[in-house]
């Protein structure tokens, strides 16, 4: 964080200042002389796509990471946060998507964990439980038992117990990121009540969404990241939602979704109400040759649980699959054996084998097309992931490579060519497109739009309307499990589409 | 990141142990040649006998190691494998003192058919031993879906317990029913010269390679190494998860028959079901110091027999320089550590 230039100051009255912050990782520049600037009572938006930089930014706020060069202060003193001990000693909280609590623990211990009251190492609850009360009656909650053990509490209460912590720990700046992506539509309301409660406490407050209307709803200000850039900021009142997006984008919308003409033809997986678990519930869907078909729904409304149900990673609790006219069992080795392919949502931690190398990541749902009794010709297969890197044009330095290695954008591709490997009949995509870069985007709707026209069948997940909307023949909406509305795309539009989903939620709930 | 030098570093690393290996025995040698001289004995570290020993008593924990490293591969870790080495000792040394016996008859008409046949007995009852004590283990973490460490936690203690009960709480010696051909397998300097090395040592360099050649060209291995580094991925590639895993151990099983063979000629004829506590630390470790990650995904022969090495090359280097057992064991404790430091500071330094 060592600048050559003279750090500038934050004007009077700015709680947070951030300024001319760089960060590079290996061959990418995540943040690119960003300049961020909160005041007290105020909201700010921070908006952009994945991979924009939001979160590097918040990193670099929240001491996870160190910029390379750039400067900040917080109420006007130099800030140079050495982990997140030194953030939180300047007042500086984070509300995560995945809420760091103690599920064992009860409600008043999460709250004061790392900031217990005691004497002499010995707890103070006699001092404690007051504390604790008084901030979640500020926050409106005084119904919260401290006692209660979190684990029993709902997803939006625990989201109050992490804002509590905030407050007891002297919170100046919260950091909310993604809040509302778990929250059900009541939930939503009463968050936004907390969040407007804290910024008439004063507190400066960044919020991190993907959804615009709630951006305008909700917040002051914003700020706009694109490749690490900012790309633009201002106070709400004087910008469209059109405004917002041509800065997201920062590019033409035509170009953005690639389409290839394709001709459906007959069907070829068909779902009688198949029921999982918990989700999905009685889903009866026909799919067709040379048809793509998009699932939206909110977070939680069984979309993925649908795609792995079927391809028989979740167990099948009643309904059956069929394929090309047959009924199947659903299990992995089935289902890829009777030409369906999936790609997961979870790149990390499910899609890819991250230690293992491209060619093993590729051809491992495949791997009997290079064997004689078991052992591998491993000169052809170096051959076959050649031609299909060569095809998605993944950038690496050879097929023995550690997917690792490889940036988001040709990890995603690698998981995508494992499926055109395999030469698959069924795509189901989850989410292909989650955390890759716009140009890359526009490849992977080309590939899907191309192997539709080759009269593949393909099940498209996303959370991302505007590309449903734009790639997709018909689009399917799931609320809890069930499916509600299946229309052609030219008949939804993207208000349609958010409303059926969520208003299909409250009419469930 | 630099694509030549990304390269040369996962080579560099996969020949680090063995690296590893010649940095220790240098280290060894020279300190006992010092001590040597200094006390007017001929240096003997850098022998050919010196080499016979070593790789002898190495290849025990070797062999079980090759086994072992499937299951560190695969994500899994086997903390029965001494127990069970001793229990195939033991039911080894049972049928060949009860064999004996029984076929008394036979053995005076067709002497030679009767001690090859007894001998295929028991060294195969043996094998089927281990491979009971790895499918044990593999079906249990498996089909009841536990963790590995606790389950062979648990067969740890109860192989010691079986074995005690075959043996009647004493040690099953078949002392002289053993062919020569069998109990020479663990003599570090062998009877017909050119062999060089113990017949014990060939066939774990002749298992090494197997399991090696295995590892890279079988589409069994790129299963073990897909199920270690990522189960999920595994899973959704159509992976059959759990047999691939069961196998892993009962192979695994077999390499603990083979090691306990080589204990019960160690012991010359002799099995112990108490001898064992404690040698699967010692088979852990081996893999461990060749860069076997206990994570799974990440481990090579190579690097096992280099990490059985190392171990071995300290024993016998501080025997020669007359250091007591005690340092050896702080010693060996001290290789372990910086062992996965290293493997620790590689992945630090690959991610970022």
């Amino acid at each position: 964080m060592d600048s050559p230039s003279e750090p500038r100051h934050a004007p009077p009255g700015n709680l947070l200042g951030m300024s001319g912050i760089s960060k590079r990782f290996g061959a990418t520049q995540a943040l690119d002389d960003v300049s961020f600037e909160l005041a007290a009572g105020r909201v700010m938006a921070l908006i952009g796509e994945n991979g924009a930089g939001k979160s590097t930014l918040m990193k670099v706020l929240s001491g996870a990471c160190t910029s390379d060069s750039g400067s900040m202060q917080v109420a006007g003193t130099t800030y140079r946060p050495t982990g997140p001990q030194s953030a939180r000693d300047a007042g500086i909280a984070m509300i995560y998507q995945e809420l760091n609590l103690a599920p064992d623990l009860s409600v008043e211990d999460n709250i004061m964990l790392g900031q217990e009251d005691h004497r002499r190492g010995l707890l103070a609850r006699h001092l404690q439980r007051p504390r604790v009360r008084k901030v979640l009656e500020r926050l409106g909650h005084p119904e919260l038992q401290p006692e209660t053990p979190v684990h029993e509490l709902s997803v939006a209460a625990r989201q109050l117990v992490e804002i509590a912590r905030a407050l007891v720990g002297q919170a100046r700046v919260i950091v909310f990121d993604e809040p509302t992506s778990s929250l059900a539509g009541a939930d939503v309301d009463r968050l936004f009540d907390v969040i407007g409660r804290l910024r008439d406490d004063g507190i400066g407050i960044v919020y991190i969404s993907h959804f615009l209307e709630e951006v305008r709803s909700l917040c002051d200000d914003y700020t706009v990241l694109r490749d690490g850039h900012v790309a633009g900021s201002g106070t709400l009142t004087n910008t469209t939602e059109a405004d917002i997006v041509a800065m997201m984008v920062g590019r033409r919308v035509e170009e953005l979704f690639p389409t290839v003409p394709h001709t459906i033809g007959d069907p070829v997986l068909e779902l009688q109400s198949l029921t999982g678990r918990n989700t999905p519930q009685q889903i009866d869907l026909v799919l067709r040759r040379g048809e793509i078909l998009g699932v939206a729904g909110l977070v939680g409304a069984g979309r993925t649980e649908l795609l792995r149900c079927l391809f028989g990673l979740d167990p099948v609790v009643s309904g059956t699959v069929q394929v090309a006219g047959l009924v199947k069992r659903p299990s992995p080795d089935t289902m890829i054996r009777s030409g369906l392919a999936l790609v997961s949502e979870d790149r990390k931690d499910e899609g890819l084998a991250q230690d293992r190398s491209l060619a093993d990541n590729i051809t491992y749902s495949r791997l009997d097309l290079y064997t004689r009794f078991g052992w591998l010709n491993l000169n052809r297969r170096h051959d076959a992931v050649n031609r299909c890197m060569a095809g998605l044009e993944i950038k690496a330095v050879s097929p023995e490579q550690p997917v690792s290695e490889l940036s988001g954008g040709n990890q995603q591709k690698v998981a995508l060519a494992r499926v055109l490997h395999q030469d698959a009949d069924v795509l189901l995509l989850d989410e292909p497109t989650r955390g890759i870069d716009v140009g890359t985007k526009a490849e992977v709707y080309r590939l899907i739009g191309e192997q539709a026209a080759a009269g593949k069948a393909v099940l498209f997940v996303s959370s991302y309307t505007p590309e449903l909307l734009a790639v997709c023949d018909r689009i399917a909406v799931l609320a809890r499990g069930r499916l509600h509305d299946v229309r052609p795309a030219a008949d939804w539009s993207e208000e349609s589409l958010i409303q059926c989903a969520i208003g299909s939620e409250a009419a469930v709930s | 990141m630099n694509p030549i030098r990304s390269r040369f570093a996962r080579l560099a690393w996969s020949l680090g142990p063995l690296l590893g290996l010649v940095v220790v025995a240098l280290v060894f040698g020279a300190i006992e040649y010092k001590v040597a001289t200094g006390e007017g004995r001929t240096p003997q570290f850098f022998t050919p006998e010196s080499l016979q020993v070593v790789l002898n008593h190495a290849s025990l924990v070797g062999v079980a190691a090759l086994g072992m490293t499937l299951i560190i591969i695969a994500g899994g870790i086997d903390l029965s494998a001494g127990t069970a080495i001793a229990l195939t000792a033991t039911s080894i040394a049972w049928l060949y003192r009860d064999g004996f016996d029984g076929m008394s008859g036979w053995r005076d008409t067709s002497p030679l058919l009767a001690t090859l046949a007894l001998s295929v007995v028991a060294i195969a009852g043996g094998l089927l031993t281990g491979c009971l004590c790895g499918l044990v283990n593999g079906a249990l973490i498996s089909l009841l879906r536990l963790v590995p460490f606790i389950v062979t936690l648990g067969t740890m203690t109860a192989f010691q317990g079986i074995g005690r009960t075959i043996s009647g709480e004493t040690p099953v010696r078949a002392y002289g029913k053993v062919p020569d051909l069998v109990a020479s397998l663990q003599k570090p300097y062998p009877d017909p010269g050119w062999l060089m090395v113990s017949p014990g040592v060939w066939i774990l360099i002749i298992l090494a390679i197997l399991v090696a050649l295995v590892l890279r060209y079988t589409v069994f291995g790129r299963h073990v190494f897909a199920i270690g580094s990522n189960e999920a991925t595994a899973r959704l590639c159509g992976i059959n998860v759990i047999r691939t895993r069961i196998l892993v151990y009962t192979l695994a099983g077999a390499f603990i028959g083979v090691a306990g063979l080589y204990q019960f000629t160690v012991l010359g004829g002799e099995g112990d079901p108490v001898s064992g506590l404690g040698l699967e630390l010692k088979v852990i470790a081996a893999v461990v110091i060749g860069g076997g990650s206990l994570s799974g995904g990440r481990g090579s022969v190579l690097g096992t027999l280099s990490g059985a090495c190392i171990i071995t090359v300290i024993q016998h280097g501080c025997v020669l320089i007359g250091v007591p057992d005690h340092y050896q064991d702080i010693l060996i404790g001290l290789i372990i550590i910086a062992a996965v430091t290293i493997d620790q500071l590689r992945t630090r330094i690959g991610t970022n």
